[in-house]
């Protein structure tokens, strides 16, 4: 059951967003968040609370991310389990989603047979169309050649591509190419241009969903947690009432919401990652057994489009 | 001049030569080490970030993290690493003197530099 208390009510600056209550909400993320947006109203409920009937919409649909297969430090030595436990995860939810999307880092070191278990995984879902974007794991050794000929079939340059859900919008982009020393995750002039002539024919009142690897909103630079060009990416959308972002790559989830974009980060189904700055480095976080499936989860997306209502729901693996 | 005085003059004569060639001799920088100087890769950094040493010196990266790393020039093609797996390891020989500034591939806001002279 949801709490009064948890409902956003107040909007001084008249966007739909209560600050206050954001922040309550962003102070979740990590725990188990809903993040509903209905009627331009954020309504905020604790993880563990059912998905409303209004919640449930005409489209709903689960992300996975940083399923890391070949992965076998202390952080976690049994990925094969985690990834299954995050299928058993989607299959139990209450609303089905249609389909996947894996925001990359599929496989630990780009080989062969961690791809070949991942996909055979996947086949235990309800959902079996899975939509991939490559992470920088994906990609290593061979400039995402392997990656392109197994899950790159229709797209374009790098890997990058879109398509049409019940009136939604689906924009897959590449940015763990190309990247320069001392830099963060680059999209590149090529994407860039494409994303132009790709939503050139959109109406404005199209829901938008972004999908990426590494996230496209500054989550903390040092740590190359952000992507270059991203402010380029986004300018091309400015005409979308609704747009959301999904990323992986920091194993955490993570929410933020400016204007009519939402960005929102998924868990890892492998190993956690330090909260930003809070470690020497961005590696695996070693936590005690027990704790390890709190750290790791899906996230489920649900779009009702007459509510007007997005709904974002981290769930975690235990 | 009998045979003493010849073999006296040559001896000088030599030893003036050794003498001059030194004296004119350009320093001659110090041999490279015989074992590979060591780079560590630990928690998402080269340590020493900048690593100094003669020309022909082999230069030894290690990953000591739990996540692959690589080891790359910036221009890409001078040297780079495949990916290196935890305990992986890449020597490179620096055999021209100059600055090589490199980075991961896969995590660029790691970067380091080999002076060699």
């Amino acid at each position: 059951m949801k709490s009064d208390s948890d409902r956003i009510t107040t909007d001084h600056s008249h966007d739909g967003i209560d600050r206050r209550g954001f922040l309550k909400c962003m102070a979740w993320a990590g725990t188990g968040t809903l993040c509903v947006m209905q009627s331009g109203i954020l309504k905020s409920y604790a993880f563990g609370s059912e998905l409303s009937a209004n919640a449930a919409g005409e489209l709903a649909f689960a992300q996975i991310s940083d399923s890391h297969m070949g992965f076998n430090k202390p952080a976690n030595t049994d990925v094969v389990s985690t990834l299954k436990a995050a299928v058993d995860k989607i299959n139990g939810l209450s609303v089905r989603p249609e389909f996947l999307l894996h925001t990359g880092d599929i496989s630990h070191l780009a080989k062969p047979e961690e791809f070949d278990t991942v996909d055979q995984i996947l086949k235990s879902s309800v959902a079996k169309d899975v939509f991939f974007v490559p992470g920088e794991h994906d990609v290593i050794g061979d400039d995402g050649k392997q990656y392109l000929e197994r899950y790159g079939k229709g797209s374009e340059g790098a890997g990058w591509y879109s398509f049409d859900k019940k009136g939604v919008h689906f924009i897959g982009l590449v940015n763990v190419m190309n990247l320069k020393a001392g830099g963060l995750g680059t999209l590149g002039p090529d994407q860039l241009a494409w994303i132009e002539k790709d939503v050139q024919a959109l109406g404005s009142s199209t829901p938008v969903v972004v999908f990426a690897h590494i996230p496209l909103w500054s989550v903390y630079p040092e740590w190359g947690w952000g992507t270059e060009d991203s402010a380029q990416a986004l300018a091309l959308l400015k005409k979308f009432g609704s747009v959301t972002v999904l990323n992986g790559h920091i194993h955490q989830t993570m929410q933020k919401i400016e204007g009519s974009v939402t960005f929102h980060t998924a868990a890892s189904t492998a190993f956690p990652q330090p909260q930003p700055g809070k470690a020497d480095s961005p590696g695996p976080m070693k936590v005690p057994e027990e704790q390890l499936r709190q750290l790791l989860g899906i996230t489920d997306v649900n779009f009702a489009r007459g509510e007007h209502s997005l709904a974002i729901v981290d769930s975690r693996l235990g | 001049m009998n045979r003493k005085g010849y073999v006296c003059l040559f001896v000088l004569l030599a030893a003036s030569a050794v003498a001059w060639s030194r004296l004119n001799a350009k320093p001659v920088a110090a041999p490279p080490p015989a074992t590979p100087v060591e780079v560590r890769i630990d928690n998402f950094s080269f340590s020493p970030a900048t690593l100094t040493v003669a020309t022909g010196t082999t230069v030894k990266w290690t990953n000591r993290d739990d996540i692959p790393h690589t080891v790359v020039s910036d221009d890409k093609t001078t040297f780079k690493s495949k990916v290196l797996d935890t305990d992986d390891t890449f020597t490179f020989t620096f055999s021209k003197p100059g600055s090589y500034d490199y980075f991961c591939s896969v995590h660029p806001k790691m970067t380091g530099k080999v002076v060699v002279q």
